[in-house]
Protein backbone atom coordinates (compact mmCIF):
# COMPACT_ATOMS: atom_id res chain seq x y z
CA UNK A 1 0.00 0.00 0.00
CA UNK A 2 2.24 2.17 1.10
CA UNK A 3 4.97 1.95 -1.86
CA UNK A 4 1.82 2.92 -4.25
CA UNK A 5 0.94 6.03 -2.15
CA UNK A 6 4.49 6.79 -2.16
CA UNK A 7 4.75 6.35 -6.31
CA UNK A 8 1.74 8.07 -6.41
CA UNK A 9 3.03 11.33 -3.85
CA UNK A 10 6.19 11.83 -6.20
CA UNK A 11 4.97 11.88 -9.80
CA UNK A 12 2.08 14.78 -10.81
CA UNK A 13 0.94 12.53 -13.29
CA UNK A 14 -0.49 9.47 -11.37
CA UNK A 15 -3.42 8.67 -10.51
CA UNK A 16 -4.34 8.64 -6.72
CA UNK A 17 -3.80 5.30 -5.12
CA UNK A 18 -6.46 3.16 -4.94
CA UNK A 19 -8.88 2.44 -1.94
CA UNK A 20 -9.52 6.16 -0.93
CA UNK A 21 -13.09 6.10 0.96
CA UNK A 22 -13.65 10.02 0.04
CA UNK A 23 -15.80 12.20 -2.54
CA UNK A 24 -12.62 13.83 -4.38
CA UNK A 25 -10.10 11.48 -3.72
CA UNK A 26 -7.98 13.37 -6.20
CA UNK A 27 -7.90 16.83 -4.78
CA UNK A 28 -7.90 15.42 -0.91
CA UNK A 29 -4.66 13.01 -2.38
CA UNK A 30 -2.80 16.76 -4.17
CA UNK A 31 -2.83 18.14 -0.36
CA UNK A 32 -0.47 15.39 0.56
CA UNK A 33 1.60 15.84 -2.64
CA UNK A 34 1.81 19.34 -2.00
CA UNK A 35 2.93 19.04 1.31
CA UNK A 36 5.81 16.52 0.10
CA UNK A 37 7.31 18.31 -2.63
CA UNK A 38 6.86 21.97 -1.06
CA UNK A 39 7.98 20.91 2.26
CA UNK A 40 11.23 19.32 0.76
CA UNK A 41 11.22 22.67 -1.30
CA UNK A 42 11.74 24.72 1.76
CA UNK A 43 14.42 22.61 3.44
CA UNK A 44 16.44 22.79 0.00
CA UNK A 45 15.96 26.55 -0.23
CA UNK A 46 16.81 26.93 2.99
CA UNK A 47 19.98 26.03 3.16
CA UNK A 48 20.98 27.52 -0.37
CA UNK A 49 19.51 30.95 -0.15
CA UNK A 50 22.54 32.44 -2.30
CA UNK A 51 21.46 29.81 -5.19
CA UNK A 52 17.89 31.06 -4.34
CA UNK A 53 18.65 34.78 -5.02
CA UNK A 54 20.38 34.30 -7.65
CA UNK A 55 17.90 32.78 -9.95
CA UNK A 56 15.02 33.75 -8.42
CA UNK A 57 12.32 32.33 -6.41
CA UNK A 58 10.32 31.24 -8.98
CA UNK A 59 13.17 29.39 -11.30
CA UNK A 60 14.55 27.97 -7.80
CA UNK A 61 11.01 26.60 -7.05
CA UNK A 62 10.70 24.88 -10.09
CA UNK A 63 14.04 23.60 -10.10
CA UNK A 64 13.67 21.71 -6.40
CA UNK A 65 10.44 20.46 -7.57
CA UNK A 66 12.26 18.58 -10.00
CA UNK A 67 15.19 17.75 -7.65
CA UNK A 68 12.92 16.57 -4.74
CA UNK A 69 11.67 13.92 -7.17
CA UNK A 70 15.16 12.81 -7.79
CA UNK A 71 16.92 13.41 -4.87
CA UNK A 72 14.74 12.07 -1.95
CA UNK A 73 16.53 12.88 1.34
CA UNK A 74 17.62 9.08 2.99
CA UNK A 75 16.96 9.83 6.01
CA UNK A 76 14.88 11.73 8.64
CA UNK A 77 17.69 14.66 9.38
CA UNK A 78 16.95 17.33 6.64
CA UNK A 79 19.96 19.13 7.66
CA UNK A 80 22.48 18.71 5.30
CA UNK A 81 19.25 17.89 2.76
CA UNK A 82 20.73 19.24 -0.70
CA UNK A 83 24.43 17.33 -0.68
CA UNK A 84 23.91 16.06 -4.31
CA UNK A 85 22.19 19.64 -5.66
CA UNK A 86 26.23 21.18 -6.78
CA UNK A 87 26.04 18.54 -9.01
CA UNK A 88 22.43 18.40 -10.23
CA UNK A 89 23.23 21.90 -10.91
CA UNK A 90 26.18 21.13 -12.70
CA UNK A 91 24.11 19.45 -15.45
CA UNK A 92 21.38 21.58 -15.27
CA UNK A 93 20.81 22.81 -18.72
CA UNK A 94 18.35 25.70 -17.46
CA UNK A 95 20.81 27.01 -15.55
CA UNK A 96 24.15 26.87 -18.22
CA UNK A 97 24.45 30.15 -18.43
CA UNK A 98 25.26 30.71 -14.85
CA UNK A 99 28.59 28.43 -14.84
CA UNK A 100 29.49 29.40 -11.03
CA UNK A 101 25.76 28.58 -9.82
CA UNK A 102 26.87 24.59 -8.29
CA UNK A 103 30.16 25.72 -6.95
CA UNK A 104 28.32 28.81 -5.14
CA UNK A 105 25.72 25.49 -4.09
CA UNK A 106 28.84 24.00 -2.90
CA UNK A 107 29.81 26.78 -0.67
CA UNK A 108 26.68 26.87 0.79
CA UNK A 109 26.61 23.32 1.38
CA UNK A 110 29.91 24.12 3.36
CA UNK A 111 28.52 26.46 5.14
CA UNK A 112 25.70 24.52 6.52
CA UNK A 113 28.03 21.48 7.44
CA UNK A 114 30.65 24.01 9.48
CA UNK A 115 27.12 25.39 10.88
CA UNK A 116 26.40 22.23 12.41
CA UNK A 117 29.70 20.96 12.75
CA UNK A 118 31.36 19.33 16.07
CA UNK A 119 32.60 22.12 18.73
CA UNK A 120 35.62 22.34 19.50
CA UNK A 121 37.84 24.89 21.38
CA UNK A 122 40.60 26.89 19.21
CA UNK A 123 43.98 27.71 20.27
CA UNK A 124 44.53 30.98 21.68
CA UNK A 125 46.48 33.01 19.14
CA UNK A 126 49.36 33.56 21.90
CA UNK A 127 49.87 29.92 21.05
CA UNK A 128 51.74 30.18 18.45
CA UNK A 129 54.69 32.55 19.77
CA UNK A 130 55.23 30.21 22.04
CA UNK A 131 56.01 27.08 20.07
CA UNK A 132 60.16 26.62 19.77
CA UNK A 133 61.03 27.75 16.64
CA UNK A 134 62.92 24.63 16.14
CA UNK A 135 60.15 22.60 16.04
CA UNK A 136 57.97 24.33 13.91
CA UNK A 137 59.07 22.25 10.86
CA UNK A 138 58.04 18.92 11.94
CA UNK A 139 54.92 20.14 13.86
CA UNK A 140 51.36 18.69 13.11
CA UNK A 141 48.58 20.67 13.80
CA UNK A 142 45.33 19.12 14.17
CA UNK A 143 42.33 21.83 12.77
CA UNK A 144 38.85 23.03 13.39
CA UNK A 145 36.68 20.10 12.13
CA UNK A 146 33.80 22.96 11.14
CA UNK A 147 37.06 23.77 8.66
CA UNK A 148 36.49 23.37 4.68
CA UNK A 149 38.27 24.17 1.71
CA UNK A 150 36.92 25.14 -1.85
CA UNK A 151 38.83 25.88 -4.56
CA UNK A 152 36.34 27.59 -7.50
CA UNK A 153 37.14 28.44 -11.18
CA UNK A 154 34.91 31.74 -10.56
CA UNK A 155 34.84 34.33 -7.11
CA UNK A 156 32.08 32.22 -6.02
CA UNK A 157 32.49 33.83 -2.28
CA UNK A 158 31.98 37.31 -3.62
CA UNK A 159 29.05 36.42 -5.36
CA UNK A 160 27.70 34.46 -2.25
CA UNK A 161 28.24 37.90 0.02
CA UNK A 162 26.80 39.54 -2.82
CA UNK A 163 23.70 37.25 -3.00
CA UNK A 164 23.18 37.09 1.17
CA UNK A 165 23.41 40.40 1.89
CA UNK A 166 26.85 40.40 3.66
CA UNK A 167 27.68 43.08 0.48
CA UNK A 168 26.59 45.27 -1.75
CA UNK A 169 25.59 43.87 -5.18
CA UNK A 170 27.96 45.32 -7.23
CA UNK A 171 29.42 44.83 -10.99
CA UNK A 172 32.09 42.02 -10.76
CA UNK A 173 34.99 43.22 -13.24
CA UNK A 174 37.19 40.43 -11.78
CA UNK A 175 36.32 37.19 -12.96
CA UNK A 176 39.32 35.32 -11.03
CA UNK A 177 38.67 31.70 -9.08
CA UNK A 178 38.90 32.24 -5.64
CA UNK A 179 40.07 29.74 -2.87
CA UNK A 180 37.89 29.44 0.17
CA UNK A 181 37.87 28.74 3.59
CA UNK A 182 35.01 28.35 5.52
CA UNK A 183 35.50 28.04 9.19
CA UNK A 184 33.38 28.22 12.56
CA UNK A 185 35.15 28.57 15.50
CA UNK A 186 32.85 29.58 17.83
CA UNK A 187 29.03 29.51 16.82
CA UNK A 188 29.23 32.50 13.89
CA UNK A 189 30.80 30.99 10.37
CA UNK A 190 33.17 32.77 8.63
CA UNK A 191 33.79 32.46 5.26
CA UNK A 192 37.30 33.88 4.19
CA UNK A 193 39.05 34.21 0.81
CA UNK A 194 42.40 32.74 0.91
CA UNK A 195 45.83 33.79 -0.73
CA UNK A 196 47.51 32.12 -2.99
CA UNK A 197 49.38 28.48 -1.77
CA UNK A 198 46.90 28.94 1.31
CA UNK A 199 44.28 25.84 0.45
CA UNK A 200 46.95 23.98 -0.53
CA UNK A 201 48.84 24.54 2.85
CA UNK A 202 45.31 24.04 4.68
CA UNK A 203 44.09 20.88 2.98
CA UNK A 204 48.05 19.40 3.54
CA UNK A 205 47.67 20.03 7.02
CA UNK A 206 44.13 18.87 7.31
CA UNK A 207 45.68 15.59 5.79
CA UNK A 208 48.29 15.09 8.73
CA UNK A 209 51.43 16.46 6.77
CA UNK A 210 53.89 18.42 9.02
CA UNK A 211 54.00 22.33 8.34
CA UNK A 212 57.12 21.79 6.95
CA UNK A 213 55.70 19.51 3.94
CA UNK A 214 52.94 21.64 3.90
CA UNK A 215 54.80 24.54 2.92
CA UNK A 216 56.39 23.09 0.51
CA UNK A 217 53.72 22.05 -1.14
CA UNK A 218 52.21 25.43 -0.85
CA UNK A 219 55.20 26.97 -2.29
CA UNK A 220 55.42 24.66 -5.30
CA UNK A 221 51.59 25.51 -6.56
CA UNK A 222 51.88 29.12 -5.87
CA UNK A 223 55.07 30.05 -8.16
CA UNK A 224 56.97 30.78 -4.43
CA UNK A 225 54.24 33.37 -3.59
CA UNK A 226 52.99 31.29 -0.55
CA UNK A 227 53.98 33.49 2.68
CA UNK A 228 54.44 31.12 6.14
CA UNK A 229 54.95 33.58 8.59
CA UNK A 230 51.35 35.07 7.17
CA UNK A 231 49.60 32.13 6.92
CA UNK A 232 50.35 30.48 10.17
CA UNK A 233 49.56 33.86 12.01
CA UNK A 234 46.22 33.72 10.08
CA UNK A 235 45.63 30.06 11.01
CA UNK A 236 45.64 31.17 14.85
CA UNK A 237 43.79 34.25 14.35
CA UNK A 238 40.91 32.79 12.49
CA UNK A 239 40.54 29.86 15.32
CA UNK A 240 41.40 27.09 12.93
CA UNK A 241 43.60 25.17 15.01
CA UNK A 242 42.10 22.80 17.82
CA UNK A 243 45.66 21.10 19.31
CA UNK A 244 49.11 21.10 18.61
CA UNK A 245 49.70 17.19 17.56
CA UNK A 246 51.74 16.17 20.99
CA UNK A 247 53.39 13.35 18.68
CA UNK A 248 55.33 15.79 16.79
CA UNK A 249 56.19 18.16 19.68
CA UNK A 250 57.78 14.68 21.11
CA UNK A 251 60.34 14.21 18.20
CA UNK A 252 61.76 17.47 18.98
CA UNK B 1 5.95 14.68 32.65
CA UNK B 2 5.43 18.29 31.90
CA UNK B 3 3.99 21.23 33.86
CA UNK B 4 0.53 21.22 33.48
CA UNK B 5 0.62 24.71 32.00
CA UNK B 6 1.17 26.43 28.65
CA UNK B 7 4.29 26.27 26.04
CA UNK B 8 5.05 27.13 22.81
CA UNK B 9 7.15 25.56 19.81
CA UNK B 10 10.47 27.14 20.13
CA UNK B 11 11.72 29.24 16.97
CA UNK B 12 15.65 30.60 16.70
CA UNK B 13 14.27 34.28 15.90
CA UNK B 14 12.60 33.75 19.33
CA UNK B 15 15.90 32.84 21.43
CA UNK B 16 16.90 36.36 22.18
CA UNK B 17 13.75 37.12 23.23
CA UNK B 18 13.27 34.21 25.87
CA UNK B 19 16.36 34.71 27.08
CA UNK B 20 15.41 38.07 28.27
CA UNK B 21 12.09 36.76 29.87
CA UNK B 22 11.35 33.29 30.20
CA UNK B 23 8.34 33.85 32.07
CA UNK B 24 5.86 33.54 29.56
CA UNK B 25 5.54 29.85 28.62
CA UNK B 26 6.50 27.09 31.26
CA UNK B 27 7.58 24.73 28.83
CA UNK B 28 9.69 24.63 24.92
CA UNK B 29 8.86 21.89 22.34
CA UNK B 30 11.10 21.58 19.54
CA UNK B 31 11.73 18.81 16.88
CA UNK B 32 14.18 16.48 17.15
CA UNK B 33 15.29 16.26 13.93
CA UNK B 34 16.45 19.94 13.69
CA UNK B 35 18.82 18.92 16.51
CA UNK B 36 20.69 15.76 15.32
CA UNK B 37 23.98 17.85 13.99
CA UNK B 38 27.19 17.80 15.98
CA UNK B 39 27.76 21.00 17.54
CA UNK B 40 27.00 24.76 16.84
CA UNK B 41 24.27 27.36 17.59
CA UNK B 42 21.69 24.93 17.82
CA UNK B 43 22.80 23.18 20.57
CA UNK B 44 24.46 26.21 22.36
CA UNK B 45 20.40 28.00 22.14
CA UNK B 46 19.03 24.54 23.33
CA UNK B 47 21.42 24.16 26.39
CA UNK B 48 20.64 27.61 27.37
CA UNK B 49 16.92 27.44 27.33
CA UNK B 50 17.07 24.00 28.70
CA UNK B 51 18.32 25.60 31.87
CA UNK B 52 15.08 27.89 32.20
CA UNK B 53 12.70 25.77 30.84
CA UNK B 54 10.50 22.25 30.96
CA UNK B 55 11.55 20.55 27.32
CA UNK B 56 9.02 18.32 25.27
CA UNK B 57 10.98 16.76 22.42
CA UNK B 58 8.37 16.20 19.30
CA UNK B 59 9.71 13.82 16.86
CA UNK B 60 8.64 14.23 13.19
CA UNK B 61 10.41 11.16 11.38
CA UNK B 62 10.15 8.18 12.78
CA UNK B 63 7.69 6.75 10.60
CA UNK B 64 6.00 4.75 13.05
CA UNK B 65 3.29 4.09 10.93
CA UNK B 66 5.50 2.71 8.41
CA UNK B 67 4.86 -0.79 6.67
CA UNK B 68 8.28 -1.73 7.59
CA UNK B 69 9.23 -4.14 10.32
CA UNK B 70 11.04 -2.45 12.19
CA UNK B 71 11.74 1.19 12.91
CA UNK B 72 14.74 2.79 11.71
CA UNK B 73 17.51 1.80 14.04
CA UNK B 74 19.99 4.63 13.48
CA UNK B 75 17.22 7.03 13.49
CA UNK B 76 16.36 5.48 17.08
CA UNK B 77 19.79 5.69 18.00
CA UNK B 78 19.98 9.17 17.02
CA UNK B 79 16.59 9.96 19.42
CA UNK B 80 18.11 8.42 22.18
CA UNK B 81 21.38 10.50 22.02
CA UNK B 82 18.76 13.44 22.61
CA UNK B 83 17.25 12.35 24.95
CA UNK B 84 20.39 11.55 27.14
CA UNK B 85 21.75 14.60 26.09
CA UNK B 86 18.89 16.83 27.36
CA UNK B 87 16.57 14.77 29.49
CA UNK B 88 13.55 16.29 27.92
CA UNK B 89 9.90 15.92 30.06
CA UNK B 90 8.31 14.61 27.57
CA UNK B 91 9.31 12.72 24.39
CA UNK B 92 6.46 12.35 21.46
CA UNK B 93 5.54 11.06 17.63
CA UNK B 94 2.94 10.67 15.10
CA UNK B 95 1.02 8.01 14.28
CA UNK B 96 1.84 8.46 10.50
CA UNK B 97 4.40 7.41 8.38
CA UNK B 98 6.86 9.63 6.59
CA UNK B 99 9.50 7.02 4.71
CA UNK B 100 9.39 4.63 2.44
CA UNK B 101 12.20 2.09 0.56
CA UNK B 102 14.96 4.21 2.46
CA UNK B 103 13.36 7.57 1.03
CA UNK B 104 11.95 10.00 3.37
CA UNK B 105 8.90 12.12 2.56
CA UNK B 106 8.95 14.64 5.02
CA UNK B 107 4.97 14.37 5.19
CA UNK B 108 2.88 12.87 7.86
CA UNK B 109 1.06 10.44 5.77
CA UNK B 110 -1.90 8.18 6.99
CA UNK B 111 -2.88 4.93 7.03
CA UNK B 112 -5.32 2.50 7.40
CA UNK B 113 -6.61 1.45 10.47
CA UNK B 114 -7.12 -2.52 10.82
CA UNK B 115 -6.50 -5.47 13.40
CA UNK B 116 -3.12 -5.58 10.96
CA UNK B 117 -1.68 -2.25 10.69
CA UNK B 118 -2.99 -2.00 14.73
CA UNK B 119 -0.60 -4.91 15.92
CA UNK B 120 2.34 -2.93 13.72
CA UNK B 121 1.90 0.35 15.79
CA UNK B 122 2.16 -1.22 18.58
CA UNK B 123 5.24 -2.98 17.97
CA UNK B 124 6.31 -0.52 16.69
CA UNK B 125 5.60 1.72 19.78
CA UNK B 126 6.91 -1.08 22.10
CA UNK B 127 10.13 -0.91 20.07
CA UNK B 128 10.71 2.77 20.18
CA UNK B 129 9.73 2.44 23.86
CA UNK B 130 12.61 0.36 24.45
CA UNK B 131 15.33 1.99 22.46
CA UNK B 132 14.44 5.20 24.33
CA UNK B 133 14.18 3.69 27.28
CA UNK B 134 11.05 5.84 28.12
CA UNK B 135 7.09 6.07 27.67
CA UNK B 136 6.45 8.27 24.85
CA UNK B 137 3.07 10.15 23.61
CA UNK B 138 1.77 9.51 20.30
CA UNK B 139 -0.44 12.21 18.51
CA UNK B 140 -3.32 11.73 16.22
CA UNK B 141 -3.09 13.35 12.77
CA UNK B 142 -4.43 15.96 10.81
CA UNK B 143 -5.59 13.52 7.58
CA UNK B 144 -7.41 14.55 4.13
CA UNK B 145 -7.98 11.08 2.95
CA UNK B 146 -9.74 8.27 4.52
CA UNK B 147 -9.04 4.50 3.57
CA UNK B 148 -11.95 2.27 2.28
CA UNK B 149 -10.51 -0.41 4.21
CA UNK B 150 -10.28 0.92 7.59
CA UNK B 151 -12.90 -0.48 10.11
CA UNK B 152 -11.56 0.73 13.50
CA UNK B 153 -12.49 4.32 14.47
CA UNK B 154 -8.95 6.77 14.89
CA UNK B 155 -10.24 7.18 18.59
CA UNK B 156 -10.53 3.31 19.56
CA UNK B 157 -7.17 2.83 17.29
CA UNK B 158 -5.10 5.11 19.65
CA UNK B 159 -7.06 3.68 22.97
CA UNK B 160 -5.92 0.62 22.26
CA UNK B 161 -2.37 1.45 20.91
CA UNK B 162 -2.44 3.06 24.39
CA UNK B 163 -3.32 0.49 26.14
CA UNK B 164 -1.30 -2.38 24.74
CA UNK B 165 2.02 -0.57 24.02
CA UNK B 166 1.18 1.49 27.71
CA UNK B 167 2.32 4.54 25.18
CA UNK B 168 0.34 7.64 26.55
CA UNK B 169 -1.34 10.03 23.75
CA UNK B 170 -0.48 14.04 22.49
CA UNK B 171 -4.17 15.16 21.52
CA UNK B 172 -3.98 17.80 18.74
CA UNK B 173 -7.45 19.85 18.73
CA UNK B 174 -6.09 21.92 15.68
CA UNK B 175 -5.95 18.04 14.24
CA UNK B 176 -9.25 16.90 15.56
CA UNK B 177 -11.08 19.96 13.93
CA UNK B 178 -9.23 19.56 10.56
CA UNK B 179 -9.40 15.64 10.08
CA UNK B 180 -12.59 15.48 11.44
CA UNK B 181 -14.17 18.27 8.93
CA UNK B 182 -12.34 17.12 6.20
CA UNK B 183 -14.07 13.51 6.66
CA UNK B 184 -17.87 15.40 7.66
CA UNK B 185 -17.77 14.32 11.18
CA UNK B 186 -18.35 15.99 14.28
CA UNK B 187 -14.74 17.36 16.44
CA UNK B 188 -17.00 17.09 19.47
CA UNK B 189 -18.47 13.53 18.97
CA UNK B 190 -14.54 13.06 18.01
CA UNK B 191 -13.42 14.25 21.38
CA UNK B 192 -16.09 12.59 23.57
CA UNK B 193 -14.77 9.12 22.45
CA UNK B 194 -11.30 10.29 22.80
CA UNK B 195 -9.67 8.74 25.98
CA UNK B 196 -8.55 11.68 27.88
CA UNK B 197 -7.23 10.05 31.08
CA UNK B 198 -3.85 9.16 28.38
CA UNK B 199 -3.44 12.42 27.24
CA UNK B 200 0.14 13.82 28.14
CA UNK B 201 0.17 16.90 26.28
CA UNK B 202 -2.32 19.20 23.79
CA UNK B 203 -1.54 21.09 20.57
CA UNK B 204 -2.91 23.95 19.57
CA UNK B 205 -2.24 25.46 16.34
CA UNK B 206 -3.82 27.58 13.38
CA UNK B 207 -5.00 25.86 10.48
CA UNK B 208 -5.91 27.18 6.72
CA UNK B 209 -9.65 27.34 5.47
CA UNK B 210 -10.46 26.75 2.20
CA UNK B 211 -13.05 24.67 -0.37
CA UNK B 212 -13.13 21.78 -2.32
CA UNK B 213 -14.14 22.00 -6.08
CA UNK B 214 -17.39 20.90 -4.81
CA UNK B 215 -17.57 23.61 -2.32
CA UNK B 216 -17.39 21.13 0.89
CA UNK B 217 -14.58 22.44 3.80
CA UNK B 218 -11.29 21.53 3.23
CA UNK B 219 -9.28 22.56 5.93
CA UNK B 220 -5.30 22.34 6.14
CA UNK B 221 -2.94 22.03 8.96
CA UNK B 222 -0.19 24.71 8.37
CA UNK B 223 0.78 25.68 11.72
CA UNK B 224 0.64 29.49 10.01
CA UNK B 225 -1.44 31.51 11.58
CA UNK B 226 -3.70 31.99 15.19
CA UNK B 227 -5.67 29.41 16.77
CA UNK B 228 -9.35 29.20 15.53
CA UNK B 229 -12.34 30.10 17.52
CA UNK B 230 -13.80 27.00 16.61
CA UNK B 231 -10.30 25.51 17.74
CA UNK B 232 -10.58 27.31 21.39
CA UNK B 233 -13.75 25.80 21.98
CA UNK B 234 -13.04 22.72 21.35
CA UNK B 235 -9.85 22.89 23.77
CA UNK B 236 -12.16 24.29 26.54
CA UNK B 237 -14.23 21.19 26.54
CA UNK B 238 -11.65 19.01 26.81
CA UNK B 239 -10.17 20.90 29.75
CA UNK B 240 -13.11 20.93 31.54
CA UNK B 241 -13.06 17.74 31.27
CA UNK B 242 -9.79 16.06 31.71
CA UNK B 243 -8.66 19.28 34.22
CA UNK B 244 -5.42 21.40 33.03
CA UNK B 245 -3.23 19.68 30.76
CA UNK B 246 0.37 20.45 29.29
CA UNK B 247 -1.11 22.75 26.26
CA UNK B 248 1.72 23.37 23.89
CA UNK B 249 0.78 26.32 20.76
CA UNK B 250 2.54 25.56 17.52
CA UNK B 251 3.63 28.56 14.84
CA UNK B 252 5.73 26.82 12.23
CA UNK B 253 5.37 29.03 8.78
CA UNK B 254 5.03 32.40 8.64
CA UNK B 255 6.33 32.92 12.60
CA UNK B 256 5.05 36.09 13.57
CA UNK B 257 7.11 38.15 16.93
CA UNK B 258 7.67 36.42 19.91
CA UNK B 259 4.93 39.08 21.69
CA UNK B 260 2.24 37.10 19.26
CA UNK B 261 2.86 33.66 20.00
CA UNK B 262 3.11 34.60 23.68
CA UNK B 263 -0.06 36.44 23.65
CA UNK B 264 -1.51 33.08 22.64
CA UNK B 265 0.43 31.26 25.28
CA UNK B 266 -1.43 33.22 27.35
CA UNK B 267 -4.77 32.84 26.58
CA UNK B 268 -3.81 29.19 26.85
CA UNK B 269 -2.43 29.97 30.55
CA UNK B 270 -5.69 32.26 31.93
CA UNK B 271 -7.50 28.50 30.66
CA UNK B 272 -5.38 26.67 32.97
CA UNK B 273 -5.27 28.66 35.59
CA UNK B 274 -9.36 28.59 35.51
CA UNK B 275 -9.32 24.89 35.03
CA UNK B 276 -6.85 24.97 37.98
CA UNK B 277 -8.88 26.96 40.48
CA UNK B 278 -12.00 24.73 39.54
CA UNK B 279 -10.74 21.65 40.65
CA UNK B 280 -10.01 22.98 43.49
CA UNK B 281 -13.06 24.31 44.22
CA UNK B 282 -14.32 21.00 43.51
Amino acid sequence: MQSVFADALLDPERAPPPGLRVADAAERFAVYRNNVVSGLSRALAAGFPAVEAIVGTEFFAAMAALFVRRHLPQSPVLLDYGTALPDFLQTFAPAAELPYLADVARLELAYTRAFHAADAMPLPPETLGRIAATSLAALRLRLHPSLQVLCAAYPVATIWAMNTGRAPLTEITDWSGEDILVLRPQLTVDVIVLAPGEATFLLALQAGETLEAAASAALACSDDTFNLGAALAALFTRGAVTTLDPSAQDRT
Amino acid sequence: MLPRQAGTAFKPAHFAALQADPAPVAFLEVHAENYMGAGGLPHAQLTALRRDHALSLHGVGLSIGSEADTLDRDHLGRLRLLCERYAPDSFSEHLAWSSHGGGFLNDLLPLPYTEATLQRVIRHVSQAQEALGRRILLENPATYVQFAASTIPETEFLAEIAARSGCGLLLDVTNVQVACTNRDEDPAAYLACFPLQQVGEVHLAGHHVTQDRSGRPLLIDDHGSAVSDTVWQLYDTVIARAGALPTLVEWDTDVPDWTVLAAQAARVQARLGHAHRTAQAA
